[in-house]
């Protein structure tokens, strides 16, 4: 909300709004490409005329650009982001928290904005012809390993040498080739070629892949970092021009490897203008479309209901354990607890403490213990469903007339008898209510389940807040809260049908 | 059938002060006589009753029934070979007439068509028609209702003895005569020995064979309304019976 206000604001005193953005990039054929593909989109959807300034250099020169104002837009790399201008030396290994990180980071230091990523991720990667590969069955770079004495290997200076190519390689997958060589990265495709070597390193998104048949082998264990394209903007830009978010945000995973391959290649090889393939490209892709914007909602909320549906019930089923689980653990807990006070002082003391701690820290505390995972996600739904449940078990219990409890114990009934013929009957109701509270808490903190990969409707609310996109996170937080009032509803007619009959009903 | 022999009970109050309710009681209840307790509030009738099925645990003396001292009875076989009813009823408002008088029944093991037909004797015995009220809840009936229900309940067991706290304590005063005279013929048929406690005279007059007068913990006299009347042991008792008739009213 907060940010909505302050975006309206600078809108408003933005009057001398530029009807012009500047888009820029770097000096090589992708990024160009890349600027040209944002430059036609922004042109397409929007009023702005585009000026282009390619070919700016490297990515200090562009940084500064954008953070100046100079240029509006380029494209820019994630893991350049984070190596090369932020000088983090953490290994990345999750892209999109990397992702996250590198736009939240961009956001407060320079008040540059990543936008959605375009898909392509240009990372490093070791190719082999598709011939040898297919012959092998070499399809991961763990698949190596099985031939890794008869393999010969010729690498760039650079990735033979540094602890980030080969080397490093070599350790994360305990690999041994039988012959590394270092050569000119422009020679090694004519050896590859010609035979003379069976492995080289290559840029996922080089065009040369497709023009020389060499197969990329997948990273299986995320050695390379990533390096997932997406476009920056100056902040004050998009404050002023929503509308470069929406226009761009079209482009979000609409372009994978193999594409961004095909248009560099047309680019380089084949001589054709980087405008005529980007031209090709989006009208082929419909993203020039006028009538794309409808079709693509059309496709979204007719795709996206199912996924919502699903992740209902993700959600309704992560609930629904823990809450049972807690139940089988906190009913018998409550009932303990009405015959030993010290017991009692220690259960609901601890319950009481555990409510207090932030769910998400609860969350963070079950991971070292259980893992990124479904189970850490119910321990924690669990340790939050108890407190309600054994109050209200406890309280039940001890709020049944002590009159019938005397009648019952004077009729000769055993205290178990009592337990299962009156007290549990008559304390049901407000057991119930416990249990259903329990259940509301745990469908609103379930929805951070996704914060450790748990899944649930927590998925489009997180996924939204990277985001920025309040439409991805409504269409987790309403579906949410639906169901937190269904299962209330529900459960609370459970809880009136348990109700001990009186006269008036 | 029930013997008191010099019983005191000291209870140990929440701030650990001793409050003795009953002191030195020694009390004799034939086989088949209704015998009131009678007495002002907290003078030690409901505890006196209570220490029969063992709900309260003597201090000193002995309880027998039957001959044998209660404490040396397994508990729970002791308190189903007693009925006993409260004031409220204490009926199980989860429970349906017939469960409520069926459950101790149920719980001893008797199948369930012996069952039913012992529900449906009692209800009969009791003057409740079966087929009205087996399916009603507590409720869902009068106060009069339920403590028949209550009566019925007790009785499921065939017990040798019926303990009744105050039992028509919380009805209006005509209900609570009209119950009198039903008492009266219901307890003549069941041919049980009844200790029965309350604080109403007319209710002791009513219903008594024999009538034991209580004060501060303590038994004053025992013996038969007339008895009462004719001799009083002392002031207390003179006091107590002030302006009441054996069979008549205040
Ligand atoms: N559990 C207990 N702990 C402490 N004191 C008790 C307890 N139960 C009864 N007493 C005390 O023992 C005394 C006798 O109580 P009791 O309930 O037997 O009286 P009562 O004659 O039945 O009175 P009422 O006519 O009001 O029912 C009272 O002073 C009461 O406060
Ligand atoms: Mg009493």
């Amino acid at each position: 909300m907060i940010r909505v206000a302050l975006w309206l604001a600078c809108c408003a005193s933005l009057v001398t709004a530029q009807d012009q953005v500047v888009v820029g990039s770097k000096n090589f054929t992708e990024s160009a490409i890349l600027a040209e593909v944002v430059a036609q989109m922004l042109e397409a959807h929007t009023e702005l005329r585009v000026e282009r300034r390619t070919n700016l250099g490297g990515t200090m020169i562009c940084h500064a650009a954008v953070r100046a104002g100079e240029i509006d837009i380029y494209v820019e790399y994630t893991g350049t982001g984070w190596a090369a201008v932020l000088e983090e030396s953490g290994k990345i290994d999750d892209p999109l928290r990397a992702f996250v990180h590198v736009q939240r980071r961009y956001r407060d230091e320079f008040d540059v904005h990543w936008l959605e990523p375009l898909g392509l991720n240009n990372s490093y990667a070791i190719a082999m012809t598709e011939a040898k590969a297919e012959a092998l069955g070499v399809r991961t770079v763990s698949d190596l390993r099985a031939h890794q004495a008869e393999l010969r290997a010729g690498f760039s200076i650079e990735f033979g040498n540094r602890d980030d190519g080969y080397p490093g390689l070599a350790q994360a997958y305990d690999l041994a080739l039988g012959s590394v060589r270092t050569l000119e990265h422009g020679l090694a495709y004519q050896a590859i070629q010609n035979g003379d070597i069976d492995l080289t390193d290559a840029y996922t998104t080089d065009g040369k892949l497709q023009r020389y048949a060499l197969r990329v082998l997948e990273d299986d264990r995320r050695f390379f970092p990533p390096y997932h394209a997406a476009p920056l903007v100056h902040g004050a830009t998009l404050r002023a021009h929503p509308e470069i978010g929406d226009a761009l945000g079209r482009l979000a995973f609409r372009i994978p490897d193999a594409e961004a391959r095909a248009m560099n290649l047309a680019v380089e090889a084949e001589g054709r203008s980087a405008a005529e393939v980007v031209r090709a490209f989006l009208e082929r892709e419909g993203l020039t479309d006028e009538s794309v914007a409808s079709d693509r909602l059309d496709r979204e909320s007719s795709g996206r209901f199912p996924t919502i549906f699903r992740l209902a019930l993700e959600h309704l089923a992560l609930t629904l354990v823990a809450v049972l689980l807690a139940s089988l653990a906190a009913i018998p807990l409550g009932i303990a607890c009405t015959t030993r006070p010290a017991l009692r002082r220690i259960t609901l003391g601890a319950a009481g403490v555990m409510q207090t701690v932030p769910s998400l820290a609860l969350l963070a505390f079950m991971i070292p213990f259980l893992g990124l995972n479904v189970s850490a996600a119910i321990a924690a739904l669990f340790l939050y469903a108890l407190l309600p449940i054994v109050r209200n078990t406890f309280t039940g219990i001890t709020e049944v007339d002590r009159d019938l409890v005397d009648a019952a114990r004077g009729m000769g009934m055993t205290p178990r008898q009592i337990l299962r013929k009156v007290e549990l009957p008559l304390a049901a109701r407000t057991i119930m209510a416990g249990v259903r509270t329990a259940t509301v808490i745990s469908i609103g903190v379930a929805t951070l389940a996704a914060f450790i990969g748990a899944g649930g409707l927590g998925e489009p609310i997180l996924e939204g807040l990277y985001l920025n996109d309040t439409g991805l996170i409504l269409s987790g937080a309403i579906p949410a809260a639906v169901l937190a009032v269904l299962a209330d509803a529900a459960l609370a007619r459970v809880e009136k049908r348990l109700a001990p009959r009186v006269a008036s009903e | 059938m029930i013997e008191f022999r010099g019983v005191d009970k000291v209870f140990t109050d929440a701030r650990g002060r001793e409050v003795v309710a009953v002191r030195g009681l020694d009390l004799e209840v034939p086989a088949g006589e209704i015998h009131c307790l009678l007495g002002t509030s907290g003078c030690g009738k409901t505890t006196t009753l209570r220490m029969v099925n063992r709900l309260e645990e003597s201090t000193r003396g002995q309880v027998e029934v039957g001959g044998d001292d209660v404490a040396n009875r397994d508990v729970f076989a002791l308190r189903r070979r007693i009925g006993y009813v409260i004031q409220s009823g204490g009926l199980f408002p989860h429970m349906t007439v017939a469960q409520n008088v069926g459950l101790m029944c149920e719980l001893v093991g008797q199948d369930e068509p012996r069952v039913e037909a012992r529900v449906r004797e009692l209800l009969e015995f009791v003057g409740l028609a079966p087929a009205e009220y087996t399916m009603r809840y507590p409720g869902e009936l009068s106060g009069g209702q339920r403590q028949r229900v209550g009566v019925a309940r007790a009785l499921a067991l065939d017990p040798e003895v019926i303990l009744m706290d105050e039992p028509f304590g919380a009805l209006d005063p005509i209900t609570r005569r009209r119950m009198h005279d039903e008492f009266r013929r219901l307890f003549a048929r069941m041919g049980k020995t009844v200790l029965l406690v309350t604080h109403d005279l007319e209710e002791a007059f009513a219903l008594a064979d024999r009538i034991s007068i209580m004060e501060a913990g303590e038994l004053v006299q025992s013996g038969t309304a007339e008895e009462l009347v004719a001799s009083p042991a002392n002031d207390f008792v003179r006091e107590f019976l002030r302006g009441v008739t054996p069979g008549g009213t205040a």
